[in-house]
């Protein structure tokens, strides 16, 4: 199914209790739409990521439903508040049932 | 609004009139730019003694609204990215009967920093000035012994957007004497003669009238040192022929081939037009 698929993300290493960090996400996918057809005029099968999630120690962050119309590389920014030391965790699910995850600390001094 | 500090034809004195008049101005901006918070990018600086018409030479980058500007200033944000990794794998991934990678002779990728800053260089082995991408190709057919890339295909792009990644910041410095010179001529040859049924010429735009607007978009002084660069026109890295080629389609002339010897010494022209910009492919353009 989708290949060269590969989640990639941008959050500060360190920030104070309480504060608002901007997390940047982004994901290398095809987003095949299921609208296309080949050279032949076969319709090319939709596969595309249709949910993303992130959470922080287990409290959810943000959930999203992805649409077919979602371009390439579908890319997220977003600002979380962080308010103890933990852990981000990122999750992509693929139509074809693939789940990509990636996960980031970050330390509260 | 900043001086024009060059000598303009009358009809470009004309153009910058009726520009002036619609309030359409597009002149190289103030804004620094530091990649990753990190790699200081010279921008702006004098321009090398041969050129006459120009005081001043800018980084296209300079011309670009600041939401372009600013997609190139962190790496997460710059698309280009995506491809200058898959680039990363392919340098360490062999091919060919020699069962070779890139990596195979010049290990990590970070010895090649650089390179970019020097090319099109004069080759004593080829008799010619050759670019990195015929050098690329040179080293995938003898050492690697694996099938030329196209010149300026996908994987070839990404290749050189990697080589050219590990060069940022550095000064471009192609030599134009020596060996290379009579090349060099031919490409100023080139940029100066006026091409297709609309008889321009590269200089028309580039040196006459950068800072202006072409219909809806500013004239950079036409500067690679940007290349690779992310085009947000057509959401992919263009390689640096493939722009020459559009630019002389748009005159509606008879192109020259990406890779042929016209265009490998108007690279080299171009090139040194830019000497003492830093290297910043890949870069974010329109």
């Amino acid at each position: 199914m989708a290949s060269g698929v590969k989640p990639r993300v941008k959050v500060p290493k360190t920030a104070s209790a309480g504060e608002t960090i901007e997390i940047k996400t982004l994901i290398s996918h095809t987003m095949e739409s299921g609208q296309r057809k080949d050279s032949d005029g076969n319709v090319i099968p939709r596969s595309i990521i249709n949910r993303f999630t992130a959470e922080f120690n287990g409290q959810n962050v943000i959930d999203v439903t992805l649409e077919p119309a979602i371009s390439t590389n579908p890319y997220f920014q977003f600002e979380a508040i962080v308010p103890e030391t933990g852990e981000f965790l990122f999750k992509w699910y693929d139509d074809d049932g693939s789940v990509y995850e990636e996960t980031k600390a970050v330390t509260v001094s | 609004m900043r001086r024009k500090d060059r000598m303009r034809n009358q009809v470009a004195l004309g153009l910058a009139i009726s520009a002036l008049a619609f309030g359409a101005s597009a002149e190289p901006d103030d804004d620094r730019l530091v990649v990753n918070g990190e790699i200081e990018m010279v921008t702006e600086t004098a321009a090398p003694e041969h050129m006459e018409g120009v005081k001043t030479i800018y980084s296209g980058w300079r011309f670009r609204s600041d939401e372009t500007q600013a997609f190139q200033i962190d790496d997460f944000d710059n698309p280009s990215m995506i491809w200058v990794e898959t680039a990363q794998e392919v340098w360490e991934t062999p091919e060919g009967a020699a069962d070779k990678s890139c990596s195979s002779c010049h290990e990590g990728v970070e010895s090649m920093a650089g390179i970019k800053a020097v090319y099109p260089k004069w080759s004593d082995a080829a008799g010619k000035v050759v670019t990195l991408e015929q050098q690329v190709n040179n080293c995938r057919e003898e050492r690697m012994e694996a099938e030329a890339w196209k010149y300026d295909g996908g994987d070839m792009t990404n290749m050189i957007a990697l080589l050219a990644s590990v060069s940022r910041g550095m000064p471009v410095n192609v030599a134009i004497d020596g060996p290379a010179q009579s090349t060099w001529e031919q490409g100023k040859d080139i940029y100066y003669t006026r091409f297709g049924q609309l008889e321009m010429s590269c200089a028309n735009c580039h040196e006459d009238n950068y800072g202006n607007m072409i219909r809806a978009d500013h004239l950079s002084q036409g500067q690679i040192n940007g290349f690779p660069t992310y085009r947000l026109k057509n959401t992919k890295l263009n390689a640096v022929h493939a722009r020459f080629k559009g630019c002389v389609r748009d005159t509606r002339a008879e192109t020259f081939k990406p890779g042929s010897p016209e265009f490998v010494a108007l690279e080299l022209y171009v090139a040194s037009r830019g000497n003492g910009l830093s290297v910043e492919g890949p870069s974010v353009r329109n």
